[in-house]
């Protein structure tokens, strides 16, 4: 399936086949899925077809998704989840991605063109040997493996996803870390003229780009610490961060940063860009925790997107460190997480 | 002076009935045919919210029209406009109940007592909720004078619910600045008639 259906214009020269009769039929049978789905099949397949099209015809035609590849991983045992996946479909059509729009549909929308290779991914600042990697190092340079992972995003939604990638440890061994060394700090791309969130206001939600984030060392070189260039089997599309980006699976999903171009290891703590924007709201932390809520809405619970129609999510308990406290709990031993939040 | 008809208000009403239930059409198609994104439960949330913000700005701008057209049968719009803000902002509610907290009621109680911008939507529903039950003929009759004074409360609601939106966003404050310049300004034009 490498067409899909998105809302836009319609612009179509009079030449032109009406659209009903050039849709590919894996574009008509995942609308008739997504259709059966919310229950109102029978009232759509009672339609004749020419209405269904037109119908469908009113959110525009189905454009061309951003071109990805099948990668060559192996399955880490140690790091899956019995859990039920989040569709492939739905993960990459809800994306926070703010470079693209603030709407959940609008990096999808938006991002489609964007540029992924050249991509230049630098690793600087207190290392041995700084390194900067090109796009097709990226996928090189380490072992590629899948692990599954929950995402917690700060907004009480979750997802279940398999990540292709290598750990930032990995990574980090590479350049050599020096001593002095006590935090990473990471920035994305910033190119205004292919992210329309960068140079619009009204689209961007008001964060002060390039995008940053931060992690404390030890953090950074937890064995869960993730840089994933893959989603499910293939490489990442662009609004889920392509073509790579940080994994912290016991942390909200804003520190996840996406589309990274460089990582820098400092000897204090960097910005982060929700921290900066709203710092009362927003933590430097970030850790999943149900018993600190949002200023303005419940972190105790979430709603889980998986299989199925709008009704058939569920709203699950939030776990501490969002279920990983075994592996991270250790690293914040002593430390007040009311304050550090 | 020229006058609107009963029969060109009908044709007004109608129209203004066609109109406010479109939209709701193109949510449901929307939604079916996969536009509104992978999960669009925020995008329902939003989009009646703002529908039902939308609507109520547009209530308060029939009587500075009318005053402005010298066209007084117009106030009339006034009654079917608002019964249909208030079905906006009750599928508003019903989406985030039923499509985000999954019918949890505890949650719900929890959520409207503690976090401040659900409380000043509630707070705005509730004025919606008392003016739709006494927006028909026999209670604005039984009700005499008090009938007008419950009915300044759309006032107040306007200013909750501009707040309410301005709250909620993570933000993108831009869009709700600007509603509430817009519900400042309309109700700046009634200043002058309370002298
Ligand atoms: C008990 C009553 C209400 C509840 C529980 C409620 C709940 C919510 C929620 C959960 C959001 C979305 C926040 C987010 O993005 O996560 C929201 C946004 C909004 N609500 Fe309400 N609301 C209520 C009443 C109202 C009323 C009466 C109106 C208007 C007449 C209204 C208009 C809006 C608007 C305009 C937005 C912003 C939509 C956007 O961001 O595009 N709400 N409300």
């Amino acid at each position: 399936m490498n067409r899909k259906f998105i809302k836009g214009i319609l612009h179509r020269p009079r030449w032109e086949l009406p659209q009903s009769e050039v849709t590919p039929e894996a574009v008509f049978r995942e609308r008739r899925r997504i259709t059966a789905m919310l229950g109102f099949g029978s009232i759509a397949a009672s339609l004749p077809g020419y209405v269904q099209a037109g119908i469908f015809d009113l959110f525009g035609e189905p454009q061309a998704l951003a071109p990805t590849r099948q990668l060559n991983f192996t399955v880490d045992q140690q790091y899956q989840t019995s859990e039920t996946q989040t569709p492939y479909d739905k993960v990459i059509r809800h994306n926070n991605f703010y470079e693209f729009g603030t709407g959940k549909q609008d990096p999808f929308e938006n991002a489609q063109k964007f540029k992924v290779d050249p991509w230049s991914l630098t690793i600087d600042g207190l290392v041995d040997k700084p390194l900067t990697l090109g796009y097709d190092d990226l996928y090189k340079l380490l072992p590629l493996e899948q692990r599954t992972y929950r995402l917690r995003c700060v907004e009480a939604w979750s997802m279940v996803i398999p990540w292709v990638g290598f750990p930032l440890a990995a990574l980090l061994k590479k350049v050599g870390v020096s001593s002095k060394a006590t935090h990473v700090a990471f920035e994305t791309l910033f190119d205004p003229e292919q992210m329309p969130g960068q140079r619009n206001p009204l689209m961007g939600g008001g964060i002060h780009y390039p995008y940053v984030e931060g992690l404390r060392l030890d953090e950074a070189t937890n064995e869960l610490t993730f840089m994933a260039v893959g989603l499910y089997d293939k490489t990442l599309s662009p609004q889920s961060g392509a073509p790579i980006r940080l994994v912290v699976p016991w942390k909200y999903g804003f520190k996840s940063i996406k589309s990274v171009v460089r990582i820098r290891l400092v000897d204090k703590q960097p910005p982060s860009s929700w921290n900066q924007l709203v710092p009362h709201e927003y933590g430097f932390y970030a850790n999943v925790n149900p018993q600190v809520d949002h200023p303005r809405w419940s972190q105790a619970s979430e709603r889980r997107i998986a299989e199925g129609g709008l009704f058939n999510a569920k709203r699950i308990p939030t776990l501490p460190f969002n279920g990983y406290a075994e592996q991270v709990a250790a690293m914040y031993q002593g430390m007040d997480l009311r304050k550090f939040f | 002076m020229w006058r609107i008809s009963r029969r060109q208000l009908f044709w007004c009403k109608t129209l203004l009935h066609v109109a406010a239930a479109l939209p709701l059409l193109w949510l449901f198609l929307a939604v079916n045919s996969d536009a509104a994104g992978g999960d669009p439960v925020q995008y329902i949330i939003h989009f009646l919210g703002k529908g039902a913000l939308n609507l109520l700005l547009l209530t308060l701008l029939v009587s500075p029209m009318a005053r402005w057209s010298k066209q007084g049968m117009l106030m009339q719009l006034r009654r079917p406009l608002g019964v249909w803000v208030f079905a906006y902002a009750c599928l508003h509610l019903a989406a985030y109940f039923s499509l985000d907290l999954l019918f949890a009621w505890q949650l719900l109680l929890q959520e409207v007592v503690k976090r401040p911008y659900i409380v000043v939507g509630a707070s705005a529903w509730l004025i919606l909720l008392s003016l739709a039950l006494t927006s028909f003929k026999a209670a604005q009759r039984r009700m005499g004078r008090h009938w007008q004074q419950l009915h300044y409360a759309v006032y107040p609601a306007v200013i909750l619910v501009v707040v309410h939106y301005y709250w909620s966003v993570k933000s993108e404050i831009i869009e709700p600045s600007i509603y509430i310049m817009l519900a400042l300004l309309l109700l700046s034009l009634r200043l002058k008639p309370l002298r």
